[in-house]
């Protein structure tokens, strides 16, 4: 009985932390090079929007994770220009992001809105670790397969950060631009790259959404998640498999709120994620391990030959 | 393209920038609406007809510059001292349930419960706002991110007593709080749907905090904070207790806004995006464009009160989503922090790395 409890509260968790995650490593990506950009909210929502209609339109909804990736990258690109070119207010750059997200979503999605989705993206079972006993079963079958991948990013970006010269480099980035720059590193690539990259993440979030999740569109669907995942970042210090944890905690949180709706009204159950993300912010400011990890130039434009 | 520092920049050529930059950027969001199928010159005659030459039009741009200007001055004083408030939507909210508390739960004489429903606006909203500058102060934590999660915790929370304790009892199938008694009304200006109350309020609270923003101890302390918190530590600043008294402030003109959209135009409790179109996140936008001085955000204020208007126009006349005024708020905010940058740097062209 209980073990049934825990496997399904971990299984549904997983369901709803996958798009936290997906963004939320794309983040991670972005703010170690040393851009924070706050317009995750807005490149999920586009990302939804456009994976969408490309779904829709081709029937296939492997195209349609394509394009929300591409959205994403390319609104992404507009943050990097403003945030590293023009070496322009990062945070208010990405709230733009986030406004300019929001609203043409909102325009060009009003034709779309509530139509079903023909073709979702189909659930997957993984063969082998879905006969796991006890957690195989929940965990590795009927999942969507976006949230595998997101595990299995997880995994190869903490590799790549702490295990490849790639990831030196890009931390280097983040932590002291102008040393990485003596070394050779063209710190303004490093940071485009990382922060587009990070766009496509948020993009194909956005997509799990509207593709998996909940195979529609819905006009502002992503429903803060955008900022939540930015939560995620700063609960997981930097650290792309802290940040399974975390965004796996946060989902199994939402789904066990979500079964105390017999005693809760559903406008306190909504309010849940929400009141979690403040919970978790304080507690990670709590730990002094988690506030010495921002990568040191985080936010900070990088002006070549000039002393900080 | 290479950025070179400009050594003096003189208030006319900041003006000139910015003016051109929103003039960019209004004319995107045309041709956003021109990419939407609304020919440019229909679009502009139905903004003009229904924005500025009929008087009734006009008071509403007014109407909308009311929330905006009163969340814009707030919004101002925090980002002077560097308190990131995203969370003014949530604070008008929370104003505008206080408000609503008092009018429907407490009757009071005549004007009183005017007065009464302005400060527990200005007191609820004002707390809700201290709340993550505590935050900030004591445990860094980041503000940007706590504001904007109480936006949608106090959305939540209007639900709630929308649906729940506070619905109305005569009203079947409506999640509507029950109507404010008449003396906990604004009168509105004979003819057009503007709470002029609400414009006198907007214009004190911007006065107000301008003199206190550049002429008291507060004020002086939050510039010193905000620009230069290694010179403010030195001068004895007690910075934690300058940030609480600026949300104080800065949340309550939120929660003013908040009052006015309740008492003066609907008269009951109801739903969050009935009670405010995102004047709260576009309030940002009014503070930014005002260099972050509360007087300017009047002026600002009107601006966007027009977009909001011409927005409505687009929704009305011509079937355009609402949608397009949050994408022009976005693309007015690009366009503001390219002109900070035009305004601080000259532009070279050329290759290399910059």
């Amino acid at each position: 009985m209980l073990e049934d409890w825990l496997v399904t509260t971990l299984a549904r968790g997983l369901a709803f932390a996958a798009p936290l995650l997906i963004a939320a490593l794309g983040e991670l990506v972005a703010e170690r090079s040393g851009v924070i950009n706050l317009g995750v909210e807005g490149m999920m929502i586009l990302g939804a929007l456009f994976g969408f209609i490309a779904a829709d339109m081709s029937g296939n909804s492997w195209l349609g994770v394509l394009a929300a990736a591409g959205v994403g990258a390319l609104a992404a690109l507009l943050h990097a220009f403003f945030a590293v070119t023009l070496r322009a207010n990062q945070y208010v750059s990405g709230l733009a992001l986030t406004m300019v997200g929001l609203g043409l979503s909102g325009l060009w999605g009003k034709p779309f809105a509530g139509k079903p989705l023909a073709h979702p993206l189909s659930k997957l079972d993984l063969p082998g670790l879905s006969a796991l006993p006890v957690l195989g079963p929940g965990l590795f079958s009927g999942q969507s397969p976006l949230v595998y991948l997101g595990l299995v990013f997880a995994v190869l970006l903490w590799v790549y950060l702490y295990h490849t010269k790639g990831g030196v480099t890009l931390r280097s980035v983040g932590e002291n631009p102008a040393a990485a720059d003596a070394l050779g590193v063209n710190v303004y690539l490093v940071r485009y790259l990382a922060v587009v990259f990070g766009g496509a993440m948020a993009g194909v979030a956005g997509a799990y959404l509207s593709l998996a999740y909940r195979p529609t569109w819905t006009e502002g669907m992503t429903a803060g998640m955008g900022w939540i995942a930015l939560a995620i970042v700063i609960f997981a210090a930097w650290d792309p498999l802290r940040a399974v944890l975390a965004a796996w905690l946060f989902g199994a949180f939402y789904h066990l709120a979500f079964r105390w709706q017999a005693y809760l009204a559903p406008e306190f159950l909504k309010m849940m994620p929400y009141a979690f993300t403040v919970l978790f912010l304080v507690l990670s400011a709590w730990a002094k391990s988690v506030r010495m990890s921002a990568p040191e130039a985080l936010g900070r434009p990088y002006v070549r030959g000039e002393r900080e | 393209m290479k950025l070179v520092p400009r050594q003096n920049v003189s208030p006319l050529w900041v003006f000139s920038v910015y003016a051109a930059a929103v003039a960019g950027a209004l004319f995107l969001s045309l041709v956003l609406l021109a990419l939407y199928g609304v020919p440019l010159g229909r679009a502009l005659a139905a903004i003009y007809q229904g924005a500025l030459a009929d008087p009734r039009g006009f008071a509403e741009v007014l109407r909308r510059t009311v929330p905006l200007a009163l969340a814009g001055a707030g919004l101002a004083l925090a980002f002077r001292a560097q308190f990131w408030n995203i969370g003014a939507e949530g604070q008008l909210l929370i104003g505008a349930v206080a408000a609503s508390g008092v009018a429907l739960f407490w009757p009071l004489p005549g004007g009183w419960v005017l007065l009464a429903m302005a400060l527990a606006a200005f007191l609820a909203a004002g707390l809700w706002a201290v709340l993550p500058a505590l935050l900030k102060a004591t445990l860094a934590v980041n503000d940007v991110i706590t504001t904007l999660m109480l936006n949608y915790m106090a959305i939540y929370l209007v639900e709630w007593l929308i649906h729940g304790p506070w619905r109305g009892k005569s009203l079947f199938g409506f999640a509507y709080s029950e109507k404010f008694p008449e003396n906990a009304w604004l009168p509105l200006w004979p003819g057009t749907g503007l709470a002029w109350p609400g414009l006198l309020l907007a214009v004190v609270v911007a006065a107000l905090f301008a003199w206190l923003l550049y002429r008291t101890t507060l004020g002086f302390e939050a510039r010193v904070v905000g620009e230069n918190p290694e010179a403010a530590r030195y001068a004895g600043v007690r910075a934690a207790q300058t940030l609480l008294w600026i949300a104080l402030f800065s949340g309550g003109a939120a929660g003013l806004a908040g009052f006015v959209e309740v008492a003066g135009h609907h008269h009951r409790l109801l739903a969050p995006l009935q009670i405010s179109l995102g004047y709260g996140y576009t309030a940002i936008i009014v503070a930014w464009l005002g260099r972050n001085n509360p007087l300017a955000a009047l002026f600002t204020g009107l601006l966007l009160g027009f977009v909001f208007a011409a927005g409505d126009v687009a929704k009305v006349v011509l079937q355009v989503p609402f949608q397009l005024v949050g994408a022009a708020n976005g693309l007015i905010l690009f366009a503001l922090i390219a002109a900070e940058v035009l305004i601080r740097y000259r532009v070279q062209w050329g290759w290399g790395r910059a």
